[in-house]
């Protein structure tokens, strides 16, 4: 199993490698993870490897080799969807973070992203986690709700998911995180 | 019990567990979380030095009374250390001694890709190299077995990819090692040229004895599987080769120096072909073929970046990927809402400086809009860089150059940079970007924040005092987040005849969380000047400027940018 999780420093990430992680450690199962640190992390492109199997050797995903593509955003998804399997999916996040080349009207962020993804024969599932999260009461936790979506694509059992999330979350930020994975999960 | 850890985490457990009582440490992508979870471990006295090379002095020091010492840094932080690891070679240890070297293909977050084996060879000290983070751990113990049997510091080299990724690792506990007795002994350490001629034999007998040895080293081995192809790596490239080609028969290297030259020799007849598989420099390669073993390698690899795993499909098996959008605009890395290094940077792109730059988060008001720096070399270059400017194109030229750097990056290398431009009588103008912490690599204390490493308060050194004892006159201390204080403190610092220091202070806005309003455009006159410093919070809908308030943390740069007052805070 190998997601590739995609989106721009500061979207949280990193969290929904971490819960991973911690889920194959439940079940037993080998395990790499992959993140970059440093400066690529200041409101750059980030993206990070998630490998579970009996065996893992290499950290990071081959080109055409993920099962799953989790993108926090709409760009970072074409940018990366050359990682996907024949069969994989994309499951991504409908957001448009405009990066500094757009802003300063350097480059035009691309239309119909989706569409051309779909186009090229990938599947791709979409999803407004951040508004879900603001309907919440809390716009963080959208990577939360990213999370569960994904759980539910890869058919993780619900309480496993819940188990490996509440290892993580911070005691204060429970509640709202599970109604989070719920809404994720069952979108 | 079995944990996923960093490989930096790793290697922090295996510190801990070799029973290593002292460490010294400068941080560094990719090798700063070494440090900063090995001062969990009480057992361990754990300290950030002013520079890599201050740490290495620390911890050789440690060693040669008794202790089993660590020294990390980056790959450019040897560089830095490089003078008291050349001599260190000479002495060798008394407690075991392993230095931690982090090298970064690809350069996801460094200015140079150099291949740090080459110091091993150079140094004549072996180097072990893990590939995940189960070996990053027992390495790291083995050094230090080596280290002692030796007499010599050992290295372990990382890369990025192993450095920062995750996998499982089995926990041991802790061998408690008794402090060695200290004999004063100044044929062995005080290199004097009498006693270093005498030392270097032994460095030469003992790089021979190793050479020798590291042929029965359980962490070089063959793998035999099909012989048509025959793979010889180490590091991450292993964990490639694994992947790409399954049944290819591996020579994995555990030490890459000394070479196991025999075992290789051995292996490279039981296979058809032998293809060397490193990424940069071809540093097996070249030593394979003097030793006469045919092989192929940067024939079918770039010394450049990292190889990865289609790469090697690609050279070996003529295997294609599906290859990536083109035409996509990039998303480089760009100074946070708030930074407060962004004022700066606009107020000397404004004034047309050149801009002799630093190392640190602040590389990036090189980037547009800001598009203000014309050099970055390397830690504290910023000085001496400026001061070439002065001394090549004349004093009056001079008035247009400046030089910027970090406080933790001037604690490092700056402040003898500084004292050369004052004793050489130049009109260098200085910017201390003052965040109050070393930024880029996350956070860290440093001598001027007056937090130990442990997080222990500490006389803090002081910046405007040092200045001054550096025989700077004219000290201005302005706020970062004014922007109209900086222009004109600048423009007096380019007029002063004689050294001008600035120190432009606010802490790092990732660090304070500042939690002030945001702002809002309202009536936006869609001029763009608020555009023009590059704040991700500000973007342009419909033809207007908009703040996205999650993004905004109200420092109240654009408010400045304004002409028209359509920016103000929220209530």
């Amino acid at each position: 199993m190998n997601i590739l999780i995609v989106g721009v420093g500061g979207q949280g990430t990193l969290l929904a490698s971490r819960v991973l992680g911690g889920l194959a450690s439940i079940k037993n199962l080998d395990c790499k993870l992959s993140e970059v640190h440093g400066m690529s992390q200041r409101g750059g492109s980030v993206v990070t490897h998630v490998k579970i199997a009996d065996k893992v050797y290499s950290p990071i995903i081959a080109q055409g080799d993920a099962d799953i593509i989790l993108s926090f955003e709409e760009l970072e998804a074409i940018r990366w969807q050359h990682f996907l399997k024949k069969d994989g999916v994309i499951v991504c996040n409908l957001q448009q973070i405009e990066p500094m080349p757009v802003i300063i009207g350097k480059a035009e962020y691309p239309e119909a992203i989706i569409e051309r993804i779909e186009n090229s024969g990938k599947k791709i599932i979409t999803i407004n986690a951040l508004e879900i999260a603001e309907e919440l009461g809390n716009a963080k936790c959208a990577n939360v709700v990213m999370l569960g979506l994904l759980a539910k694509k890869l058919d993780i059992d619900f309480e496993d998911i819940k188990k490996a999330l509440l290892q993580i979350v911070k005691p204060k930020f429970v509640d709202i995180n599970l109604k989070a994975l719920e809404k994720g999960y069952n979108y | 019990m079995k944990k996923l850890l960093l490989g930096n985490e790793a290697i922090a457990r295996g510190v801990y567990e070799a029973g290593v009582t002292v460490s010294s440490a400068y941080p560094g992508t990719p090798s700063t979380e070494i440090s900063e979870n090995l001062v969990q471990y009480d057992d361990v006295y754990c300290e950030w030095a002013p520079n890599e090379k201050v740490a290495l002095e620390v911890s050789l020091g440690a060693s040669i009374a008794g202790a089993r010492s660590l020294a990390c840094m980056k790959h450019v932080g040897l560089n830095v250390a490089a003078d008291p690891l050349f001599t260190f070679s000479y002495t060798g240890v008394n407690g075991g001694m392993v230095i931690v070297v982090a090298d970064d293909p690809g350069m996801h977050s460094s200015q140079n890709e150099q291949d740090s084996r080459f110091y091993a060879r150079s140094a004549h000290i072996p180097m072990l190299e893990p590939s995940d983070s189960s070996e990053c751990k027992n390495y790291v113990k083995l050094a230090y077995e080596i280290s002692e049997k030796y007499d010599t510091p050992v290295l372990v080299r990382t890369t990025t990819r192993v450095a920062h990724s995750q996998s499982f690792v089995e926990l041991e506990d802790r061998v408690d090692v008794p402090l060695k007795e200290y004999q004063k002994d100044i044929t062995k350490y005080a290199m004097m040229p009498a006693s270093a001629i005498h030392r270097h034999i032994v460095v030469e007998d003992r790089e021979n004895r190793l050479k020798a040895d590291c042929n029965d080293f359980a962490i070089n081995f063959e793998e035999i599987n099909d012989t048509s192809l025959g793979i010889v790596c180490s590091g991450i490239e292993y964990q490639y080769i694994k992947e790409a080609l399954p049944n290819a028969s591996v020579f994995k290297i555990g030490m890459v120096y000394p070479l196991p030259i025999e075992k290789i020799k051995e292996f490279s007849k039981k296979v058809d072909r032998l293809v060397v598989v490193e990424s940069l420099e071809p540093f097996f390669e070249n030593q394979l073929k003097a030793n006469g073993i045919e092989c192929e390698g940067k024939n079918l690899f770039s010394i450049q970046g990292e190889l990865n795993v289609a790469i090697i499909k690609k050279a070996l098996l003529n295997e294609d990927v599906e290859e990536n959008v083109k035409d996509l605009p990039g998303r480089p890395p760009v100074m946070c809402a708030g930074c407060p290094h962004r004022g700066v940077f606009y107020v000397l792109h404004k004034l047309k400086k050149v801009v002799c730059a630093d190392i640190g988060c602040y590389t990036l008001g090189a980037q547009p809009p800001l598009s203000a720096v014309d050099t970055v070399i390397c830690m504290g270059a910023s000085l001496g860089v400026g001061q070439g400017f002065e001394h090549a194109r004349g004093k009056e030229y001079s008035k247009n150059v400046v030089s910027v750097i970090g406080d933790s990056t001037f604690v490092h290398s700056g402040i003898t940079g500084l004292i050369n431009a004052v004793y050489n009588k130049t009109n260098t103008t200085l910017i201390i970007l003052d965040n109050s912490t070393t930024g880029m690599t996350g956070h860290q204390d440093h001598p001027a924040t007056g937090i130990t490493l442990k997080g222990e308060t500490t006389k803090k050194l002081l910046l405007d005092n040092v200045i001054k004892a550096c025989g700077v006159d004219d000290l201005q201390i302005v706020d970062a987040y004014d922007m109209k204080a900086i222009e004109s403190a600048v423009k007096h610092a380019s007029e002063y005849d004689g050294v001008s220091v600035i120190i432009a202070q606010r802490p790092c806005v990732l660090k304070i969380k500042m939690a002030k309003a945001p702002y809002k455009i309202d009536n936006c006159k869609n001029c763009g000047m608020c555009l023009k410093i590059g704040c991700p919070a500000i973007s342009k809908k419909n033809g207007r400027a908009v703040i996205n308030p999650v993004q905004c943390v109200g420092c109240g740069l654009c408010e400045q940018m304004c002409k028209f007052g359509c920016i103000k805070q929220e209530d």
